[in-house]
């Protein structure tokens, strides 16, 4: 019936509008939709997790990371410290951009120098040159970057800039790229048009130096609507999404017509404590709701009894639906630095509770538990089912779950008592526990996003000491035992570290990435004969 | 009637200045969109070069004079988020909110006008009941639902219309517009008939009130006796009567419409102004949330203008000079 009815549908197109692409063509084309807008084609211009999907199609990074974040040639085929403090990258030869220029060692010493210098950037990627302090052109095909200090995290740092052309981009504004006139790269897929919030329109870059991706044309539109993303899949419309609401989960694992992938992501879920007051924290009070002088969070057997009150397992298999991991850690496993044999801890509400009344709360207290209900997947969701777990152990728990643009802002001015948060992690240890659970500190750059404001000089220490050590085998020993510290002694309550989930028709297949990114040349044909 | 105007452009002109300020004091109220926009990554340092390079660090008054000074000058700042001009990216967005509103207001009239009339000229027959339960629908159902179920009914189930998007377009003026291909006009349908639901009942809904009011004046039963043919009176007599406060309604709901068919578009992912804004919303990129809001107020302002010029063409009884 439905097939008549498009049947029809594309007779009557066709006769009405003069060239409405054959069918060779459709074949050849995807249609793809993605839940978060790309803004900006101007790889350097925002930091953020759409606009970088897209910039991983035009473009290519020195390194570039496979779909478990490991790290693997792009533009550069060889990488090592020469010395402790200067990294020299060897650059693939005979690349070139998609207008014919070719690709040297000149374009990352142009690259490099553009970044911090985009104006009205949001969030530039300068966080990722800062640590060069001089570029040294050695030959076309080797670059040098030299550093103040022996500086571990060159590689993944360069895993996170794309490169651009020099004779190309010189003067480039933001503008222009968005335009897709300067939207150049030497990634596999060129711009054919872009409109902004709607769709980016990509063809083939049949001269990539890489693997061919498979099909000609791609069709990338942002559809934000959750329920209507997953109709255009049922529909026909497009051919592959991203960001699967759990609530479809269940109905679309039982259609014929479409099929899912997944991956576990790098994305945790955790609980933020105010470490920060010794006195009264603003959301705690003692059961007859009369501030308590010194603040309970600040005692570690409140924050262990907060954790394990937690059942984590319930969280995952009913809120989310399956679509996560329950987590004891920053990171997942298979990660570099993931500690072995930490894992989420098991659900104690007996043992939550004689922790308590060691600590001295016997009757537990009040709290109010924040949280957004916009940002993360079911978040406001899972607050109301941790408040429900506190509140087993006799921590009363009021809930307050509230858009994530006033949500984070009062978050960032420590206005919490506890709140939930995400963080989407680089493969790396010192990623997360230098943001997240180091000292706040402005010259080091350390703990910026440390809402809590925990600080343990200990933990500081071999942060610091991980953060010089070029060895990636003792470097990763030195962060396993720092995130054993920083668990031991509950910096943050991890919860679980989310699925990445996408759906397409049953004759596609994609390979699931770790880091979110939604992008065409993950995506093929199931077999070569499945296409219709 | 040029004092007149006159005197509505100084009005119109204090209310846009009263409206910027409001505006911006209440956009710029909420939320910390350096905290929203900035990467996780990002240093103390880094947080603070965004927080200048937005020009988020001067004090309020001064950042409102700054946005006052270039908005004088047709600069209604650049958005965070894209960093083009704010008020080329609501023009830009605009041909579709337009062709869509229009083509909603457009379904209204045609659909609404008729079916009110002969639900006012025939009060008791079933077909006048059946239209006036349609009409508590329409009103009654949110248009999210009705969304939704018009994609499940007619793309999903039976695949008869594209589900979300716009469609092909062909450039008119410079100006891309999609009701002139089938295509276009194929993923137009569902979300114009989603926007009109709500005002095709209230089109009913006036027409059919005004209808049995004027059906019962004087100047009509003094027609009848004049022995005009009913059509006359119908469509002459009363019809021109009751039209004055559709055309009002109309008018008002048309600039709705376009202000806030957010529902609608985001749901159809259609790239309008009205998806632009609750991305801008959600990401406070104030610079696009004041500009959409200044261009709002000034489109109402001139609707209401044109609404008001209306009266004096369906009604010479409407002096605008006496009014103002």
């Amino acid at each position: 019936m439905a097939g008549k009815a498009h049947a029809a549908a594309g007779a009557l197109l066709s006769a009405l509008v003069l060239a409405p692409g054959d069918a060779r063509a459709q074949q050849a084309a995807l249609t793809m939709a993605v839940g978060a807008p790309v803004t900006s084609l101007d790889p350097h211009y925002h930091q953020l997790s759409p606009n970088n999907a897209a910039a991983s199609m035009i473009f290519d990074r020195l390194v570039n990371t496979d779909h478990q974040s490991r790290m693997i040639p792009g533009l550069a085929t060889e990488w090592r410290a020469v010395e402790p403090t200067v990294w020299e990258f060897k650059l693939r030869p005979g690349v070139r951009f998609h207008n014919g220029q070719e690709f040297t060692a000149d374009d990352v010493a142009f690259t490099i120098a553009r970044v911090p210098n985009v104006p009205n950037s949001p969030s530039s990627f300068a966080i990722y040159t800062r640590p060069i302090r001089e570029v040294q052109v050695v030959d076309p095909l080797t670059i040098r970057f030299r550093t103040e200090t022996p500086y571990p995290l060159m590689p993944m740092d360069m895993s996170n800039l794309f490169i651009l052309d020099r004779q190309t981009h010189e003067g480039a504004a933001t503008e222009d790229f968005n335009g897709g006139r300067v939207a150049i790269g030497t990634g596999p897929f060129r711009v054919v048009s872009h409109r902004n919030g709607d769709r980016i329109e990509f063809e083939r870059n049949d001269a990539y130096w890489g693997d061919r991706p498979a099909f000609a044309r791609v069709n990338y539109r942002m559809i934000t609507n959750d329920a209507a993303r997953t109709a255009a899949l049922l529909a026909g419309d497009v051919e592959f999404i991203d960001q699967v609401p759990t609530s479809d989960l269940a109905k679309l694992r039982g259609d014929q017509r479409v099929t899912l992938s997944e991956a576990t992501g790098m994305r945790i879920i955790f609980l933020g404590l105010d470490h920060m007051r010794t006195d009264a924290s603003p959301f705690v009070t003692d059961n007859n709701g009369q501030p308590i002088p010194r603040n309970p969070l600040r005692d570690v057997r409140v924050r262990r009894a907060l954790s394990i009150a937690i059942d984590r397992h319930a969280i995952v298999d009913r809120v989310m639906e399956g679509a996560a991991t329950p987590a004891g850690q920053y990171l997942p496993a298979g990660i570099y630095s993931h500690v072995p044999g930490l894992e989420a801890p098991r659900a104690d509400p007996e043992a939550a509770r004689r922790l308590l009344a060691e600590a001295g709360f016997p009757q537990g207290f009040r709290i109010q538990l924040n949280g957004p209900n916009d940002r993360y997947i079911n978040d406001a969701r899972i607050i109301q089912a941790v408040g429900q777990m506190w509140t087993r152990i006799g921590v009363r728990t009021a809930v307050e779950a509230q858009p994530w643009s006033t949500f984070i802002g009062r978050a960032g001015r420590q206005e919490f008592s506890a709140f939930l948060i995400g963080w989407g992690s680089n493969p790396e240890g010192s990623h997360p526990l230098r943001n997240l659970s180091a000292t706040w500190s402005r010259e080091r750059g350390w703990g910026a996003s440390n809402r809590g404001r925990y600080s343990n000089p200990e933990l500081d220490r071999m942060i610091e000491l991980a953060l010089t050590e070029l060895d990636d085998a003792k470097r990763e020993r030195i962060l396993q035992d720092a995130q054993r510290l920083a668990m031991e002694d509950v910096a943050i309550i991890p919860l679980h570290i989310q699925t990445n989930i996408w759906a397409m028709r049953r004759n596609l297949a994609h390979t699931a990435r770790a880091d979110e990114l939604t992008r065409a040349q993950d995506v093929r044909p199931a077999t070569a004969a499945a296409s219709r | 009637m040029t004092v007149y105007l006159l005197r509505r452009l100084i009005q119109a002109a204090g209310v846009v200045l009263a409206m910027s300020l409001l505006v911006f004091l209440g956009v710029y109220a909420i939320g910390d969109p350096v905290e929203i926009l900035i990467s996780p990554d990002a240093d103390q340092i880094e947080r603070e070069r965004a927080i200048r390079s937005l020009g988020l660090d001067l004090p309020l008054w001064e950042q409102y004079l700054v946005f006052l000074g270039k908005a004088l000058q047709g600069d209604l700042g650049r958005s965070f988020v894209f960093n083009e001009p704010a008020l080329r990216l609501i023009l830009d967005r605009m041909p579709a909110t337009l062709e869509l509103a229009v083509g909603a207001t457009v379904a209204a009239i045609i659909i609404g006008l008729p079916l009110g009339l002969y639900a006012g000229l025939r009060p008791d027959s079933a077909a006048s009941k059946a239209i006036m339960a349609g009409s508590i629908l329409g009103f009654s159902l949110p248009t999210f639902w009705v969304g939704l179920m018009l994609i499940m009914v007619f793309a999903v189930q039976l695949g008869w219309l594209p589900s979300t998007g716009r469609g092909e377009t062909v450039e008119v003026l410079g100006v891309r517009w999609s009701f002139l291909t089938w295509n276009g006009l194929s993923h137009m349908i569902l979300p114009a008939i989603n926007l009109s639901l709500f005002k095709i009942s209230l089109v009913i809904r006036l027409t059919r009130a005004g209808v049995r009011e004027a059906m019962l004046m004087d100047y009509v039963k003094f027609a009848r006796a004049k022995g005009l043919s009913p059509n006359r009176v119908v469509f002459v007599h009363v019809f021109k009567n009751i039209l004055i406060p559709v055309v009002t309604v109309v008018g008002l709901e048309f600039g709705g419409t376009i202000a806030f068919s957010v529902v609608t578009e985001s749901i159809f992912a259609w790239p309008g102004m009205g998806k632009l804004i609750i991305d801008s919303i959600n990401v406070l990129d104030r610079p696009v949330m004041v500009a959409y809001l200044m261009v709002i107020v000034l489109m109402f302002v001139v609707i209401n203008l044109a609404v008001d010029i209306t009266y004096t063409v369906l009604d010479p009884r409407v002096r605008l000079e006496g009014k103002a």
